[in-house]
């Protein structure tokens, strides 16, 4: 067997490589602090409790110490793309691909071109993130010489739809990729972040994102992120959303399992009468690995937030739901609701699901509720007494049971999209 | 059509049908009342191919075939139709997928064309009307938020819609107001033909009133204890279930 590979310092020496040749120098303050943190992590072990159920071998059996570059060739986009009527913004193995983003009406700015008052806010920003038990965060923030900084400044404007591509040439590399989304006050966005791969690979690739989103008073924000990628996919994934007074997020998200896919999403109500809709469905199988972990903080009083995640997983394949909700002293009136249901389909199949309430202001109402069930017979009897044979019910039953969800989403267009995906991908499974 | 012999069933290690004999030839329709927990709906369970609900003797066959050797769909596809006491709400499932899934299957079982996407949502839209179902319930999930009623006539629908041969109605009755029964009993008229069969569980006479069965038997503890015309029912209307079990004691 060979050697297994140094995570940390391969990581920690490819991002001092890239300080050398920095174009964004008031950066490197903040990328300094982080990677010493990183560079004085250890790398996660099964003790570790945030990293507890993540088998993260893949990264230590083969090195990842390249970075991936702009691929040039074929690429094909995900019909999405067609069926949206959207602004598109494309990054190839997580370079910006002029060719195929389409924006007309929405403008961004690389962090590299940032004026003065932009520098302020991304500093800012990015120094408000504080989760230092997350190395994987921690890292992409050493690695932040560049960045997409959107901001929606009109009242309303076409669905924006970012579109992440991995190419072949991105295996047995790493892309670094973040994004910085601003809604401003009393405007509305809505942004469809989407992962996909151009074609199956053969060897495993290394995605490790961050995107901040901003809604500033009265801002709504509808968002999806839906990573669809395929199976050699390991995916580090990091996504707050600062709320502030009045605002409105509803944030959905699909979760196809991988060799290693991990969310971390946080919700921050920093100013009263915010809300926040988080919803999302996850499905693993064969060996696959499928993480999310949400964190709502109520950190002031008036805000709601309402949750509702629901997973399938079958095979020998693991999935792992934490969600925690964190309601702070002065967070009186706050309403939070978590709801995490999982169906398993076979008994090699592993799901942990853990709602973690932390409430410490008295005038709330907070409800949380995580199941875990087979297959429900009676329905299943239903079905077959109507005709339908068995194995074709239960794909049926798996299927209702996500497209719950996918029925209630505001963009139909989206709806539409996922639901053959989806219950193609039951249709593999049986 | 129909025809079971000496039938003794289990549900979870207790013995509850306990001999039953019952004979149905087609065009005909049979009522079966009879106490609470005397296993009317066991009965329909075991016809229809429940898991856990466990044949231990006896035999029943469905034009000659022995029923127990098919799986539930393969009942169903048949001609078999139970409609359900309590029917399932399935969310996420549109009622009309489900239709359109149960009418594909039951075709390609009988290698017969099924029904293209436009005429399937013409006859679909019909039975709709026909038992007084808004078309919007097509959309909704399976018997999704229906009230115990419209789950009822959601359940006639999908008869009309699948022309069984043999129909058995477990307490399609119970719970409707006057004018939702009328319904369903027009609904199960319109069906009535010579080479169809219903049987008819219920608790009360008065849908009998409507549908007007030509043989009434009583079920008590797991057996028929006495058959007759449709008179039968009048007289338990009036009298009650127990002169019938102190007379079979
Ligand atoms: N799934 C089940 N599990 C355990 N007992 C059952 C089940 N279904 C029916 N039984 C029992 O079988 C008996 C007959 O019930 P049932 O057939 O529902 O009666 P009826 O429909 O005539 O009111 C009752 O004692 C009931 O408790
Ligand atoms: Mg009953």
């Amino acid at each position: 067997m060979s050697q297994a590979v140094d995570y940390i310092r391969e990581s920690s020496e490819l991002a001092q490589t890239l300080e050398a040749k920095t174009k964004t120098d008031w950066l490197a303050d903040f990328r300094k602090q982080r990677l010493n943190a990183f560079a004085h992590s250890s790398f996660p072990t099964r003790k570790t409790e945030h990293f507890k159920y993540n088998n993260l071998s893949a990264l230590t059996r083969q090195s990842f110490a390249r970075l991936a570059e702009a691929d040039s060739g074929d690429i094909k986009l995900p019909e999405l793309a067609e069926q949206l009527d959207a602004d598109r913004l494309v990054l190839v193995n997580g370079e910006y691909d002029s060719s195929l983003s389409k924006l007309e009406e929405q403008a961004i700015t690389f962090y590299r071109d940032a004026n003065a008052d932009q520098k302020d806010f991304i500093l800012e920003q990015l120094n408000k993130k504080n989760d230092k038990k997350n190395i994987f965060s921690l890292l992409n923030d050493s690695l932040t010489q560049d960045g997409i900084l959107i901001e929606f400044n009109q009242a309303q404007t076409k669905p924006l739809h970012i579109i992440y591509v991995a190419t072949e040439s991105a295996q047995q590399k790493t892309t670094f990729a973040n994004c910085l989304i601003r809604v401003a006050a009393n405007c509305q966005a809505t942004v469809v972040e989407h992962f996909a791969t151009n074609k199956d690979a053969t060897d495993n690739s290394l995605f490790n994102q961050s995107t901040q989103c901003v809604l500033n008073d009265n801002a709504h924000l509808n968002h999806y992120r839906l990573h669809l990628e395929e199976e050699h996919t390991i995916h580090f994934g990091e996504l707050d959303f600062w709320l502030d007074a009045h605002s409105q997020l509803n944030s959905f998200h699909v979760g196809l399992g991988s060799q290693i896919k991990r969310l971390d999403i946080n919700v921050y109500h920093q100013a009263s009468g915010s809300h926040a809709d988080l919803n999302g469905v996850y499905l693993s199988n064969a060996q696959q690995q499928i993480d999310y972990h949400t964190n709502v903080e109520h950190r002031v009083p008036h805000c709601t937030t309402q949750e509702i995640f629901r997973g399938i997983v079958g095979g020998s394949s693991k999935a792992v739901f934490n969600g925690r909700i964190h309601i702070l002293q002065d967070a009186q009136k706050t309403l939070a609701e978590l709801s995490n249901k999982n169906l398993l389909l076979s008994n090699k199949a592993e799901i942990n699901t853990k709602p973690e309430l932390e409430i410490y202001a008295d005038d709330v109402q907070c409800a949380h509720g995580a199941t875990v069930a087979k297959m429900d017979e009676t329905s299943l009897f239903y079905l077959q007494s109507r005709g339908i044979p068995k194995s074709q019910a239960e794909l049926m039953l798996s299927f209702g049971f996500i497209n719950e969800l996918i029925d209630g989403l505001k963009h139909q267009a989206v709806g539409d999209y996922l639901r053959p995906i989806l219950a193609n991908l039951f249709e593999q499974a049986a | 059509m129909l025809s079971i012999n000496n039938l003794v069933a289990e549900v979870e290690g207790k013995t509850i049908l306990k001999g039953l004999n019952l004979e149905v030839k087609p065009g005909e329709v049979h009522a079966i009342m009879g106490p609470n927990g005397a296993g009317k709906s066991t009965l329909g369970n075991v016809l229809a191919g429940r898991e856990n609900y466990e044949k231990t003797d006896g035999t029943v066959t469905l034009d000659g075939k022995d029923i127990f050797e098919l799986e539930p769909e393969e009942r169903a596809a048949e001609g078999m139709f139970l409609a359900f006491q309590y029917p399932v709400e399935i969310p996420g499932v549109s009622n009309l997928e489900f239709l359109k899934a149960s009418i594909d299957a039951i075709s390609k079982y009988r290698g017969v064309e099924a029904p293209d996407s436009v005429s399937f949502m013409k006859k679909a839209r019909e039975a709709c009307k026909a038992v007084n179902l808004d078309q919007n319930f097509l959309k909704r999930g399976v018997n999704e938020g229906f009230s115990g009623g419209e789950k009822k006539r959601n359940e006639i629908m999908q008869m009309m819609l699948l022309e069984p041969k043999l129909c058995i109605l477990d307490e399609t009755d119970s719970g409707l107001d006057i004018d939702a029964l009328q319904v369903v009993a027009k609904g199960v008229n319109e069906l009535r033909s010579p080479d169809r069969a219903f049987v008819v569980v219920t608790h009360y006479q008065r849908l009998l009133d409507y549908i007007v069965p030509d043989y009434v038997h009583v079920l008590a503890d797991g057996k028929i204890v006495k058959s007759g015309g449709k008179e039968l029912a009048l007289e338990l209307e009036k009298k009650g279930y127990s002169w019938l079990e102190q007379e079979v004691a």
